[in-house]
This record gives structure tokens, sequence and C-alpha cells, in this order.
């Protein structure tokens, strides 16, 4: 049997960590994602977890330190957001387009300037294109379960590719809730001991990387685009087979909210904004607004087939977008209208762009937009509204 | 060590460096010494770009080419993840050029000392970015044309002499550190003896004359690194247990104006600049005997 447990979202992941047998741990300090690592290295301290702690001089060599570790053969894990996520970004791309199987944990934070340690998904979004898998969470719970999804969704033969867990800075990272702990023997039948694709081993001398001619190069990027295609169906087997175990799941790549026969369905990622596009859909609904919710829990591999499918009988869709692609609109947005492209009708789509350097996204904002949306349609075409007030 | 006690093996062959190239020389040497126990990283370099386009893959030893500024870092992570796996008999151990190391790499590096986990990180020094052209980088000597150094007045400005890296890294208190030239490879192959056998991490500092980036015939490499040695310009000494010795003082010193002037990469010196070259490399030994003859301090 399990334990109940009063913690943070990053003392979550600690847990989830420490429950995946995680072997080396190679990690740089950065709000709001700190409180992971100083838990880990209690955990490690206490020797309640069995594994090396490689203290880097910066979140380059932190990454560094678990592809190294994941070439000798074990588990490795690190945490990172906002600046030192920009800084790790070489390792990034690395790790991936060498199909390294490590997780990594945002804790999703601005990036200046202006300077601010508050909570937004800029540093990851940021980071798409570097062939991570990114799952976005939405409460404590969800980020220790998806930590241990991850390493299963990783190490699958089929995906090698690494995973980043990302959770909002603050919102969820340093929220209190009551989480679900399963024990080590129950954890252990959900995920088995880490095996290695890539070894550095005298016994079978291989070159790890290469360089590569570009029929080769393609065929290797053809093989990773491949995979993280794959990972999606991966990635949903793993959350059935952990709901079933554990009785929690989510939904897989995307979390439908209230959407059957919604007009108005807000799509999010992420704790803050689900979590109050969810209290304003209950609230709107018994307004008599018929709204719902999509959260996309994978941004990659993007599920454009399960958001086409929600997204397709309603007629106003607005996505919560706590970033921006300066010169474009949110990152999320063009995804949404990517996927709904070529629906006859097309639901028309408005980009809130909001929640950003920490800015509260309240049920009262999220109703008031819906109504505001509904009012103004079909009169006006989806624009980008920016959640800010000049100051008078 | 004599040389009856090299080993035959050869676990580098067909190698796309250039002819008389002092890389692959240092390379060969230490792998004779290191057998074939022995894991490599590899950052981007000469090593990585000439050796291992595919299918040309030289290596019989695992290696893996890695981005140029986390060496250290990785070293450190397969000696951890080799550690936690119970692996003790794989020598890990990392080839990365003067610019991965002095430059883009050395704040990894420096961390990497830090955390004291096993590793040989062995710096080949050529004296430049030589694999992507011939471009300046820290431990670049004073007075030597690049293609990012081309005129004579940017050699005049450029008054320091090369970084002194070695320095750096004792300063860790590393447990093994020492500088070496293949063209003494008794020396240092010996000095890649003592650093597998160091409990934690080791430091070789190799000079490797570059041919096509100094500007000698490739049939003189052995005679350069000789008189790098011997006109100062590169020391062979050790660091053990704390204490810093020369391994090898030339008996007879040579002027540095004949190191210079058998290279195109100098060419563009003048007189007074041979003469504060000169001036550089006496200051340099007179600061290295100076920690040598340092007598200890005694508690009164």
């Amino acid at each position: 049997m399990g334990e109940k447990k009063f913690i943070t979202g990053d003392e979550a992941v600690a847990y989830a960590v420490k429950l995946a047998r995680v072997k080396v741990v190679s990690a740089y300090p950065i709000t709001p994602q700190t409180p992971i690592v100083e838990r880990i290295a209690k955990f490690i301290a206490d020797g309640e977890l069995e594994a090396d702690y490689i203290r880097v001089e910066s979140e380059h060599s932190a990454m560094a330190g678990c592809l190294g570790a994941c070439m000798a053969g074990v588990r490795s894990f690190t945490a990172s957001a906002s600046h030192g996520l920009a800084y790790m970004h070489e390792m990034l791309s690395y790790v991936a387009g060498g199909r390294f199987p490590i997780v990594l944990a945002v804790a999703n934070r601005s990036i200046g300037p202006p300077w601010s340690i508050w909570g937004e998904q800029q540093d990851s979004i940021q980071q798409r294109d570097t062939g991570f898998i990114q799952l976005y969470v939405e409460s404590a719970q969800e980020a220790f379960d998806t930590v241990l999804q991850a390493f299963k969704i990783a190490e699958n033969p089929e995906v090698f590719t690494p995973v980043m867990v990302c959770l909002d800075g603050f919102h969820v990272s340093h929220t209190e809730e009551l989480v679900e702990i399963p024990d080590q023997a129950e954890i252990d039948r959900f995920l088995p001991p880490f095996t290695p694709n890539a070894l550095l081993n005298p016994d079978e001398p291989m070159s790890l990387t290469m360089g590569a001619s570009d029929r080769l190069y393609t065929k290797w990027r053809y093989e990773q685009f491949q995979a993280i295609q794959a990972a999606a169906k991966v990635i949903e087997a793993v959350d059935k087979e952990y709901g079933k175990l554990f009785v929690r799941s989510y939904g897989g790549l995307v979390d439908a909210y209230r959407c059957k026969g919604a007009d108005v369905i807000v799509v999010t990622m992420g704790g803050l904004a689900t979590g109050a596009a969810k209290e304003a859909a209950d609230a709107l609904r018994k307004a008599g607004i018929k709204a719902g919710v999509l959260k996309v829990r994978a941004f990659r591999p993007f599920p454009a087939e399960a958001v086409r499918k929600h997204l397709a009988s309603a007629k106003q869709v607005i996505v919560i977008d706590r970033d921006c692609s300066y010169g474009y609109e949110g990152a999320l947005c063009s995804e949404v209208k990517a996927a709904l492209c070529g629906l006859q009708p097309c639901p028309q789509v408005t980009n809130f762009i909001g929640g950003i350097g920490g800015a509260d996204i309240t049920p009262v904002d999220v109703q008031v937009l819906v109504k505001k949306v509904i009012k103004t349609a079909p009169h006006k075409p989806g624009g980008i509204v920016f959640q800010y007030q000049e100051e008078k | 060590m004599k040389i009856t006690e090299i080993a035959q093996e050869e676990y580098i062959t067909g190698s796309l460096s250039c002819a008389g190239c002092a890389e692959l020389l240092a390379v060969r040497l230490a792998l004779k010494v290191l057998g074939n126990r022995v894991v490599l990283i590899v950052p981007a370099g000469c090593m990585s770009t000439v050796n291992c386009y595919y299918p040309q893959l030289p290596f019989r030893v695992p290696m893996f080419v890695g981005p140029f500024a986390a060496t250290g870092a990785i070293l450190s992570g397969v000696s951890a993840g080799f550690r936690m796996r119970g692996i003790k008999d794989v020598h890990v151990v990392g080839l990365a050029g003067d610019g991965g190391t002095a430059d883009i790499g050395l704040a990894s590096l420096s961390q990497a000392i830090v955390g004291r986990r096993k590793f040989i990180y062995i710096c080949l020094d050529n004296e430049a970015y030589m694999n992507t052209g011939i471009q300046w980088s820290s431990t670049t000597p004073y007075g030597a044309i690049t293609t990012t150094t081309p005129l004579p007045e940017i050699v005049r400005e450029s008054e320091q002499n090369k970084k002194d890296l070695f320095s750096i890294v004792i300063a860790h208190r590393i447990p093994y550190a020492a500088t070496a030239c293949p063209s003494y490879p008794f020396d240092y192959m010996e000095k890649v003896k003592r650093a597998a056998a160091t409990d934690g991490p080791s430091f070789i500092h190799v000079l490797t004359p570059c041919q096509s980036g100094w500007g000698f015939p490739s049939s003189k490499t052995i005679a350069m690194g000789k008189m790098a040695v011997e006109s100062g310009m590169w020391h062979l000494c050790e660091y053990r247990d704390g204490k810093l010795s020369f391994s090898y003082v030339p008996k007879n010193k040579i002027p540095v104006a004949d190191y210079v002037k058998i290279q195109t990469r100098f060419r563009r010196m003048k007189p007074e600049h041979i003469d504060r070259l000169q001036k550089l490399v006496d200051e340099r030994l007179q600061a290295m005997q100076e920690m040598i003859s340092e007598p200890a301090e005694v508690a009164p």
C-alpha cells in the first residue's frame, strides 16, 4: 500500500524520481525547479535513494552528465527551467538526436529581460523543435504520475526519445496538494529496470555518434521523426496501463473536459490555465452556455487528430497561450489552427495570450473571455487577445 | 618504460589525420598504454571530425563524439554511471583539443575535477582551432598568425603568451596532472600510466605540433616538439601529491628565435616581437621554478 502526502509539485517529481530508481542525477539549481533537486539530494543523503548526484556548473553540463550516465547504462534525471533550459538547449538537441531516453522536469518560468522568476510556458515552448517529447501536467499528482510514465515512454524501444515533463512554475511546482504515492513494489511492477539502447561497452566497441553523409543523416532524422510519431500511441498505452495499476490516468495525449456538445471550447496546457478554464466551464454551463475545456497534455508529439476530433463540432475555440511566438501568435494556437485546417465548417479560433510573467488567469477571466468571444462572433474573425491593460 | 614494453596492439587504425599529425600519435600511444578497457569521449575537434565520419571509424574502442563544451560533464556522467553499475576496470577518457579544453570546455572541466570522479582528460593542444581552419584559441602562442589574427598589428596587440591552462588545472588540487609531448614518448606514456593508476580525476596537457597550422614539413613533427621543449615554449612537468616538478629539463636551451623562424605561423614577427616572446617564455620559466622551489611554510 502506498501513502498520501501533502507535498508540492516539485516534491512530487522528486518522489517519482526516487521510485523510478534513478541512478544518476546531474543538476544545477534554478527557480522554480530547485526544490526538485534539493529533495533528491536529501533522499540520497538519507539513504533513501541509491544514486550518484553530480553537482555541475551549468545546465549544459547537467544534461551532459545525464547523457554520460545514460551511455554508461543507468537511468538518469535532471530538472531545469527558464534561462537554465535555454542554456541547456544544445544538449537537448544532442540527447534527442542521439536518442538517449533521459527524463527532464521543467518547472515552467518566464525568460528575461525583464527579469522574472514567475511562471509561463515560454521556456519549454522555445525548446519545441529539439526532438524532446513534451508532456504538460495540471497538478502535483499528475506531475508525480507523469514523471513515472515519462521513463516508461522514453525507454520504450519504439521511442527511445527523451521526455520533458512540464509543470507550471509556482502554480504547480510550489503549491501543496495531497498526492498519492504508491509503494516501491507497485512502481517496480510498472517500471522495469533500465535497458539502455546505446552503451559505451569495451566488450562491444561502438562509435555512438559519428559524422554522416546527407543520406545517412536524413535516414537518422527520418527514424527520429517516426519514433516521435510512434510515441503518441505509447503515451496513450502507458497512461492506460498506469490507470489500471494506480486508478489515475489522464486521457493520454489530451484531456477533454465537458467537450461533448460544447459550443465553445477553451484549449489549454498546464495547471493554471486548465484549472481556471475547467471552473469557468462549470459556471458557464450553469449559466446556459455550453462550454468545455481541452487540455493538451502532449505538445510533442502534437495530438492533431484528437484535437480535431474534440473541437470539430464547436463553434468557437479559444486557445490560451502562456507563451508567444513573437511576430505571429501563441505557439499552441498555431498548432490548434493547423489541426483544424480543412474542417467544414471550421470553428472560429481566438488566441488568448496571458498568464505570463506569473500573471494569474482566474476562472472569472476565462468566463469574461468566453462571453466576449460569443458576443462578437460571428461578426469579427477570431484574433489575438493579449491579457494586458494600459495603465492610465 | 622500455621500448620493448610498448604494446603491439593498435586501437586506432585507418585514420584520416594529416601526415605527421602529432595528435594522432598522442592518441595512438595513449591507447597502447591504456589497452582496450577504455571508453573515449571526443568533442568537436580534429580527433572527432577527421576520424569519425561514417564509415571511416578508425577507433577500435568505444567512443562518443560529444558536444564541444561538455567533455568534463560527460566524463563525470559516464564515471558515475559505471560506479553505480560496479564497473571498475574501464578507463573513462576524454580526448579534447585546446579550444575544447581551454576555451569552451573550461567550465565543464573545472567542475568535473572538483567532482573528483575517476577519469583521464587528455588535452591535445595544437595551439589553435586547426580543424575549422586555423583560428586563434587562448592557447595560441604570442605572435602566431591564424586566420583570425592575420595582421601584424593584431600580433602586436596580443601581448599575452598562451593561456596557462596547466596552472588553472593544478589550482584545483587535482590528484594527478602532467604536461607532455609525443616527441618524448616514454615520458608521455609513463604519465598516461600514472594517470590511469590515479584514483580520481587526472589531466594530461599534451603539446601536439601541427604541420598544417604551424607551417613546417610533415617530416619534422617530432623535431618541432623537441624544439618547443628545448626553447622553453613548452615544459614537461608533473603535478603529484600537491607538488609540481619538472620531468625533463633541457640541458642546452635554445633561443625562442630558433623555434620561431622555422614555422610559417610566426612569419610576421619582427625582432622586437621575438624579444618580447623570449621575455614571456623566460618569465614563465621563472614563475614555474618559483612554484617548484618554494619551500613549504612551517608553522612556528
